[in-house]
């Protein structure tokens, strides 16, 4: 069982050889071809898809960036809004203020002129009034204490007017 | 298994036997049953008997009688060389067509990719890939000629020890080619003196050269005496069938023999890649730049 057989080790040898030659060319040049192209595929694919996920990602960062940005700006102009409006609503009663402290300046005024004026036209009358008395005193018996009765009744008459 | 071919070679022998005197049956019934181990020069074909295969004359060269007649093993090794050429042909096909494999493809490629991840790189590194369809070839063909073994009216070509030794003949080339072509033929000579001290030269040297032909050597009986061994083993517990003359005895080796049968398959499958890892080993040792000394002999 044990004898060699020199012969059969050359036919091994020569079909060893031959179907190595073969099988290289038919078989595993292309099975190891396909293997190799499709790792490599799946090895880019997978790259790819990272690659479009961190795409993603930093698309989602920006996004929420100019959100955050719009928030502000909108944050921003709400509150200038209001401030010129208080500014505003400052002014407005500021002005209402001044305009109705003038009115009333200008009413005192008027008052005042109204007043110096009546004043002048009572002065007047009183001494139209004097001189009215003056002449019914000269007119009456022109003696003293009827003199100065007839002078403080005048008078209390004006002040009673 | 063989166990019709058995069948019919151990009612022969009993014939046989009962020819001759009582008593030397048992012996007889050993080398018959031996006999379906071994070469011969006919072929048994299923329900039409045998067929003789043609026989060459001998030629000798220098010294050696060389018989390239046909022989069972012989055709059983081109048979296995034929089926496996058209099973990877099909594969190949098959996975050219589909971009993603199924079935068959799929099957060959999960080997293919077993051998390439598991057994070239991890020990020659990525400078392997370029041997991978000496390994591949090399598994596959173990492999196809270890299953036709487990086939009725089959026979193991791998069962004989001119056979492995052929194979391993190829691989002691492999393991010597891979080194020169990636480190030169300078290194490689520099390694067969072990890194020593020139004074232990002529202890080395010796013993680095016998260390080349040990690791094919063992190649070749490994795989042999496995592939042997199992059907030995399995002709001897049908053999007992024979020796009890009994149908009731028969359960129990019939049993057993189904119990070894399911061993074979594994050993069949697990020998391919020993050999082929183990040749991927040797090949990768010389192929590292650093490393001398590791001579790992590991197997079965």
């Amino acid at each position: 069982m044990l004898e060699i057989n020199p012969g059969l080790i050359l036919w091994t040898i020569v079909t060893f050889i031959i179907l190595l030659v073969v099988l290289r060319a038919v078989a595993w040049k292309p099975l190891l071809g396909a293997l190799t192209a499709r790792e490599e595929k799946i090895r880019t694919s997978l790259q790819r898809t990272e690659q479009a996920q961190q795409e993603a990602e930093k698309l989602l960062e920006e996004n929420k960036h100019q959100l955050a940005q719009a928030e502000e700006q909108s944050q921003r102009a709400i509150k200038e809004g209001r401030e010129t409006g208080e500014r505003l609503k400052a002014e407005i009663i500021e002005k209402a203020n001044a305009s109705s402290r003038d009115m009333i300046e200008q009413a005192k005024e008027e008052i005042r002129r109204e007043k110096d004026a009546a004043l002048i036209e009572l002065r007047g009358e009183v001494a139209d009034l004097a001189i009215m008395a003056a002449e019914k005193v000269l007119d009456a018996n022109l003696d003293a204490p009827k003199q100065r009765e007839l002078v403080e009744t005048a008078i209390r008459e004006i002040n009673k007017r | 298994m063989m166990d019709e071919t058995l069948v019919q070679g151990s009612l022969d022998t009993l014939r046989a036997g009962a020819l001759q005197v009582e008593g030397h049956g048992e012996e007889n019934l050993f080398v018959e049953l031996l006999h379906h181990v071994q070469d011969s020069h006919e072929l048994e074909i299923p329900f039409l008997g045998h067929i003789e295969l043609p026989q060459f004359t001998p030629f000798e060269i220098a010294g050696l009688t060389i018989d390239m007649s046909i022989t069972k093993h012989v055709f059983f090794l081109w048979f296995a060389a034929l089926l496996l050429c058209l099973l990877a042909i099909v594969a190949a096909r098959k996975n050219r067509k589909h971009p993603v494999p199924t079935g068959f493809g799929n099957l060959v490629e999960v080997l293919v990719v077993f051998i390439r991840d598991q057994v070239v790189v991890p020990n020659m590194g990525s400078g392997g890939i370029r041997y991978m369809p000496y390994l591949l070839t090399t598994f596959f063909f173990i492999l196809v000629m270890n299953l036709l073994g487990l086939v009725p009216f089959g026979a193991s070509a791998t069962g004989n020890v001119s056979t492995t030794a052929g194979l391993a003949i190829i691989a002691f080339i492999m393991i010597q080619v891979a080194p020169i072509r990636t480190q030169g033929l300078g290194h490689y000579l520099a390694h067969l003196t072990g890194g020593v001290h020139w004074t232990l030269w002529p202890i080395m040297v010796p013993i680095e050269i016998l260390g080349l032909f040990t690791k094919p050597f063992a190649l070749c009986i490994r795989l042999f005496a496995n592939m042997t061994a199992g059907h030995i083993v399995i002709v001897s517990l049908i053999g007992l069938i024979f020796v009890f003359k009994s149908y009731i005895v028969a359960i129990a080796p019939v049993g057993f023999v189904l119990g070894i049968s399911l061993l074979e398959l594994f050993v069949a499958v697990l020998q391919a890649y020993i050999f082929t890892i183990l040749t991927a080993m040797f090949m990768g040792l010389g192929m590292q730049t650093e490393g001398h000394g590791e001579h790992v002999e590991s197997g079965h």
